[in-house]
């Protein structure tokens, strides 16, 4: 097949060290890009770099590495500023990831202001991460969570929320893109309608800053969540982007070194945006590498990723389509690169030992948003998710392994 | 590793038509089994006669691991009493879970759940039913209702 990305893929796959590595005899075909992205040697070099060459603890010595490492690390929130355009970097906070990000805002800005009878407005297709965390709250509050509905095709209607906002709802929290469902949600108008009745948007990005540019200011989110992991970054280094007037107002979540600038058992005085929120040792390494997959993703361009990425999903929907029993749950018009789908005798775990002795990687399960899959009134569905280094024949080998464990199964 | 030893023919026979696949009305027990990670759940109905394994089905949905593990266990666990049920799970666990495990001619066909040990992701489909079973017997279920 001629068609091909904008981009070299042939020299991006060779970016990727895992990608070459032989599974259980076979060549790699990794479609779990929604549950973790692999990393490019650019990030894992970055890592290493840093602990080789700069690493000491972060605003604390006088020392020339600490000085180092502190330039790395607030060199990469700076970094992280550009790449969501926010308006300062005293709005980037550096979490473990976006569960931890979600977590922060349910505990330090909805918990003190939830009164009992309040309401946080979620949407049915969520991650787990943007639902567990405002049930919390609102167990310790007497608040109660609202579901926005959605559609058969996994879609959300704006105007749902419109009529689901109330006078007691406190914070709507919605994805940016399903990470069941592959749907991309029109968050920029969820939010206006949201501010139109005076009330702040958190949006669950983890799902859309490997795949769309992201402004928040363009979007006007009041917070916004991603991991980065899925940026083909590191695990365990996350962001949450805060609107300044709100963080501003918010107590610390975690109380440690760092936060504060005196301390003293008659009272401690709490630290300056951002570090309020950074508790303890941050993941120096991670933040540097966080930044390393941000420029590598920038320097590839976002908007050739999902060129491609749609081109993969085209196919992909093509060839599975033609396949007999198989069920595509979440058929959004507007979607990502992913695929999630169910075949007629066939357990989508079944269907992912089969494809992974095949040397196809995709997840199966509810992928941690059981409302979701549980609409379609199936207990599980197997999901292949696309990343800027997938290639048509790697849909292919999709394909072809899904067709092989049907036969199987007859 | 070949697929073909993991999903033999006995496994996909036993997925495709489960031997008591259904209720049991009381005074039988019943036990819920879930895996969290896959979704799986099934509902294990046993009558106990002294002790004695006279009845036991099962109803729910999982892969066709656990379907057939738990459909395999049906026909095998009839006549047993606690203890030599408890000799039969021990013996599946060890099959299950141990690489060095001789597979025992005893065991008929639950011989063919001995491909399930090179997929340690799916060792816990196949030990559901077994787990839930046992939790029947030892009274951890609750009885049936008629309602």
């Amino acid at each position: 097949m001629s068609i091909a990305p904008l981009y070299d893929l042939t020299a991006i796959r060779a970016d990727f060290p895992i990608l070459s590595r032989p599974i259980r005899g076979r060549p790699l075909v990794y479609l779990d890009n929604g549950a973790s992205a692999q990393r490019p040697h650019a990030v894992i070099n970055a890592e290493r770099r840093y602990a080789e060459e700069s690493h000491a603890n972060v605003h604390r010595g006088v020392h020339t590495l600490s000085q180092r490492a502190t330039d790395a690390f607030e060199g990469a929130r700076e970094r992280v500023r550009r790449f969501l355009n926010a308006r300062s970097t005293r709005e980037i906070i550096f979490t473990r990831g976006t569960t931890e990000s979600i977590n922060l805002v349910a505990q330090s800005y909805a918990r003190p202001h939830l009164q009992p009878g309040d309401e946080i407005l979620v949407t049915r297709l969520e991650h787990h991460a943007n639902i567990v965390p405002w049930q919390l709250v609102c167990e310790a509050t007497g608040a109660r969570v609202v579901v926005v509905p959605i559609n058969d095709r996994g879609e959300v209607d704006p105007e749902d929320v419109r009529r689901l906002l109330s006078p007691r709802t406190r914070l709507l929290g919605i994805a940016h893109v399903s990470n069941a469902l592959g749907t991309i949600l029109p968050v920029a108008e969820m939010i206006a309608i949201a501010h139109a009745a005076g009330v702040p948007v958190l949006v669950d990005g983890a799902q859309a800053v490997p795949h769309l540019t992201i402004d928040v200011q363009a979007l006007d989110a009041d917070f916004y969540a991603f991991s980065g992991h899925k940026l083909y970054g590191p695990d365990g280094i996350g962001v949450l982007y805060g609107r300044e007037s709100l963080l501003a107002a918010m107590p610390p979540w975690q109380g440690g070194g760092d936060m504060i600038l005196h301390v003293s058992f008659e009272g401690t005085t709490y630290n300056e945006l951002p570090y309020k929120f950074e508790a303890g040792t941050p993941h120096m390494s991670g933040a540097v590498g966080l930044a390393a997959a941000i420029d590598y993703v920038e320097a590839i361009g976002l908007s050739k990723i999902s060129a491609w990425e749609a081109i993969l999903l085209t196919h992909a929907t093509e060839r599975l389509s033609r396949i007999e029993g198989l069920r595509f749950i979440g058929t959004a018009h507007h979607k990502a690169g992913l695929v999630s789908f169910v075949v007629d005798g066939i357990h989508p775990h079944d269907l992912g030992t089969i494809l992974d002795e095949r040397g196809v990687a995709i997840r199966t399960g509810h992928h941690c948003a059981m409302p979701a899959i549980a609409t379609f009134k199936v207990p599980a569905t197997a999901r292949a998710s696309f990343g800027l280094y997938n290639t048509l024949d790697e849909i292919d080998a999709l394909a072809d392994g899904v067709v092989y464990a049907r036969d199987l199964f007859r | 590793m070949d697929l073909k030893d993991l999903y033999r023919d006995v496994i996909l026979d036993h997925n495709k038509r489960p031997r008591n696949f259904g209720v049991l009305a009381a005074p039988a027990i019943a036990a819920q089994g879930h895996n969290p990670l896959c979704g799986d759940q099934l509902t294990i109905y046993v009558d106990l006669d002294h002790g004695t394994i006279k009845e036991v089905r099962f109803e729910g949905s999982g892969c066709a691991i656990s379907v057939a593990s738990a459909s395999m266990m049906t026909e095998a666990v009839k006549g047993l009493d606690a203890a030599a049920f408890a000799a039969l799970h021990a013996q599946i666990h060890a099959v299950l879970t141990q690489h060095d495990a001789e597979v025992p001619a005893t065991l008929g066909k639950l011989a063919a759940l001995g491909g399930v040990r090179e997929y340690p992701a799916r060792v816990k489909c196949a030990s559901l039913s077994w787990r839930t079973l046992e939790a029947a017997i030892a009274g951890a279920g609750t009885a049936v209702t008629t309602e």
